[in-house]
């Protein structure tokens, strides 16, 4: 193997200019797939983390029939303190959660005296709210983020703005309860909250209590449990065991409960998606450059050599080294583009790093990409290049065994 | 020993068939010195290609040293030939991008994987015996014609052949350099009674040789000795 090794690494260097054309061009493609993924990857564990960590959770359970109407923020859909029981047992028993909160939601009119407009509100228990979602504080515009005293509310910046409300100013929030008796509360902007990307550009907070004043609620209720995992990589693993709980069935036979996970929840995830095939598109082009490129070489290649392969057979050569001898050509091709264009890509995300790029999305600015290139990528890569380098081999290196020696030695 | 039995060789071109060798019965012995002249278009390097295991014959037998070598497949015709067979060729067909001493050293490395001291063994003395030793580092492209055909030479006689078939191995010689090599081919037949077969028009190697056998249009007209 060493031989063949050594022979087919010479073969390479015979045609120096056309063997670096071909390597650059693989290594042009590694560097372009690896690079996109690495700033795609960066994308989507910001965007991600953003939508988890500051507003959704990992996983979020609801009464059957809530999410369906989430829009209408439905308080015949709450869950009851028996449900809410229930939930609680199993969440407790779990080892992957790191914490979960209850929030109660309604819709309520908002008004500063002069005008009033919808608001979505949640009530949330603001120590348990902030464990779960630990990007929930940087979204506060606040002194104080971490605690949201009853009687205080977080205006979104939307209304906070559209409204002209700032810190300190008296609003009054009007409620409908289940009943249709309508309550309002004046409540002190403790500050605005900023949106983020997808839905709740609307909702504002106030203490889970404060709701149950606005409501007049008597008995415990809760609209949706929103829960954060240790490791959001046991999310499936999570579902499994949360799965009882789907399965649980009311007095009519009907579930109870619906359970869903974040990619459920947001339209995010469709972006990620989207990236997701682009992932794969930029690798069929990839696959593509691959394959064209050594073909061409290793076509190129055998009609050269014509003669000398009739030479090797004459001599001896089994058409079985032949066509070894070809498909360590292609394969080194692969491997050359491979290790050079992974070190570029390792260098560009390191200068990308250092120089940090910043992007907008939606109505966030300034977000910094922190790209990292992730191992298992670059082996990904690294074995679709090579397996195809050897596929692009297979028909030249099938040819030159193939070729008569006879045939081959008549060739000028 | 070489031996053909009824050997016939047809090409296809198009619809009609070209009988190139007629009922070609041949038997060469160990250690001969041969050489197959003829005109152009005899079929000389056809039966050199036969004998050689480069190629099949339509129908007849050739056996070589016992072993009916019609019979073998590609892989086994290949072994065969890496093991018993060298060819030296008009055109020297070096290999461009091994040096001398690895053109040598190719056919015990890719075809008898020879221990690296044995092989070193060997080329040091064939470069001794043709005379290429303080060229062995040298490329292809850096040498005369005569000094790519003792390295071609060389390379032949490296994997101990019973038989070296050279296709007019002086074609591209010139009269100094084509006596060298003719004579530098019967010390080594002599040497280690290697069967030497020619395709050639060389007058040199004709007068050269013990025996002549002579093709015209596929068919032996002539088997001489000569006796010296």
């Amino acid at each position: 193997m060493k031989n063949i090794l050594k022979m087919s690494f010479r073969n390479l260097l015979r045609s120096g200019r056309r063997t670096i054309l071909t390597a650059s061009l693989i290594t042009i493609g590694v560097m372009f797939v690896l690079i996109y993924a690495a700033l795609s990857g960066s994308f989507k564990s910001y965007m991600i983390s953003q939508v988890t960590d500051s507003m959704l959770g990992h996983i979020q359970i609801h009464k059957k029939g809530y999410i369906a109407s989430v829009d209408n923020l439905p308080l015949d859909k709450n869950l009851n303190e028996k449900q809410i029981d229930k939930i609680k047992e199993f969440l407790d028993n779990s080892k992957l959660i790191e914490s979960y909160t209850f929030r109660l939601k309604l819709s309520a009119m908002f008004s500063n005296y002069v005008a009033s407009t919808g608001i979505r509100l949640n009530g949330i228990d603001p120590k348990n709210e902030t464990t779960t979602l630990p990007l929930f504080a940087s979204r506060v515009d606040a002194k104080d983020k971490t605690i949201l005293k009853e009687g205080n509310i977080l205006v979104p910046e939307l209304i906070a703005k559209g409204m002209k409300v700032k810190k300190g100013d008296t609003i009054v929030l009007v409620a409908t309860n289940q009943k249709g008796s309508v309550n309002g509360l004046n409540f002190k902007v403790s500050g605005s909250i900023e949106p983020i990307s997808g839905p709740g550009g609307r909702d504002g907070y106030i203490h889970i209590n404060d709701v149950k004043k606005l409501l007049r609620l008597k008995k415990v209720e809760v609209s949706e449990v929103v829960i954060r995992l240790k490791n959001v990589k046991n999310l499936e693993k999570m579902m499994i065991y949360l799965k009882p709980l789907t399965q649980m069935k009311n007095k009519k036979g009907k579930p109870v409960f619906e359970i869903h996970t974040w990619k459920k929840l947001t339209p995010f995830y469709n972006i990620v998606k989207m990236l997701d095939i682009m992932d794969i598109s930029i690798k069929i082009i990839l696959i593509s450059i691959v394959l064209i490129s050594v073909l061409n070489v290793m076509i190129m290649s055998v009609y050269e050599r014509i003669k000398e392969i009739g030479t090797i057979a004459a001599m001896g050569t089994t058409p079985s080294t032949i066509t070894k001898l070809f498909l360590t050509e292609g394969l080194m091709l692969g491997v050359f583009g491979t290790i050079l264009g992974s070190i570029l890509s390792y260098v560009f995300v390191f200068i990308i790093n250092s120089v940090g790029i910043t992007f907008s999305f939606g109505r966030q600015s300034d977000l910094t990409l922190n790209p990292i290139l992730q191992i298992n990528e670059v082996l990904i890569v690294g074995v679709i290049v090579i397996i195809i380098s050897l596929v692009a081999s297979i028909s030249p290196a099938r040819k030159a065994a193939k070729l008569n020696p006879v045939d081959a030695l008549r060739q000028n | 020993m070489i031996t053909n039995e009824h050997v016939n060789k047809v090409y296809k071109m198009g619809e009609i068939d070209l009988k190139v060798i007629k009922d070609l019965n041949l038997s060469i012995e160990h250690g001969e010195f041969v050489a197959i002249v003829g005109p152009s278009g005899s079929g000389k390097s056809t039966v050199l290609n036969l004998i050689g295991c480069l190629d099949k014959p339509t129908d007849g037998k050739i056996t070589i040293e016992g072993i009916d070598v019609t019979l073998l497949n590609r892989t086994d015709l290949a072994n065969f030939r890496g093991q018993n067979i060298g060819f030296i060729f008009q055109s020297f067909n070096l290999i461009p991008v091994l040096s001398v001493y690895e053109n040598i050293e190719y056919p015990l490395i890719m075809i008898q994987n020879l221990p690296k001291e044995e092989r070193h063994k060997r080329i040091m003395k064939l470069l001794e015996d043709v005379d290429m030793l303080d060229q062995k580092d040298k490329f292809p492209d850096q040498l005369s014609g005569g000094q790519r055909q003792r390295v071609a030479i060389a390379r032949a006689l490296v994997t101990n052949p019973k038989i070296v078939f050279a296709d007019e191995p002086t074609a591209n010689l010139d009269t100094d350099t084509s006596n060298q090599i003719i004579t530098l081919m019967r010390n080594i037949q002599k040497e280690f009674n290697t069967t030497f077969i020619f395709a050639t028009h060389d007058e040199k190697i004709v007068t050269a040789v013990d025996r002549i056998i002579t093709l015209v249009d596929g068919v032996v007209t002539d088997d001489k000795r000569i006796v010296s």
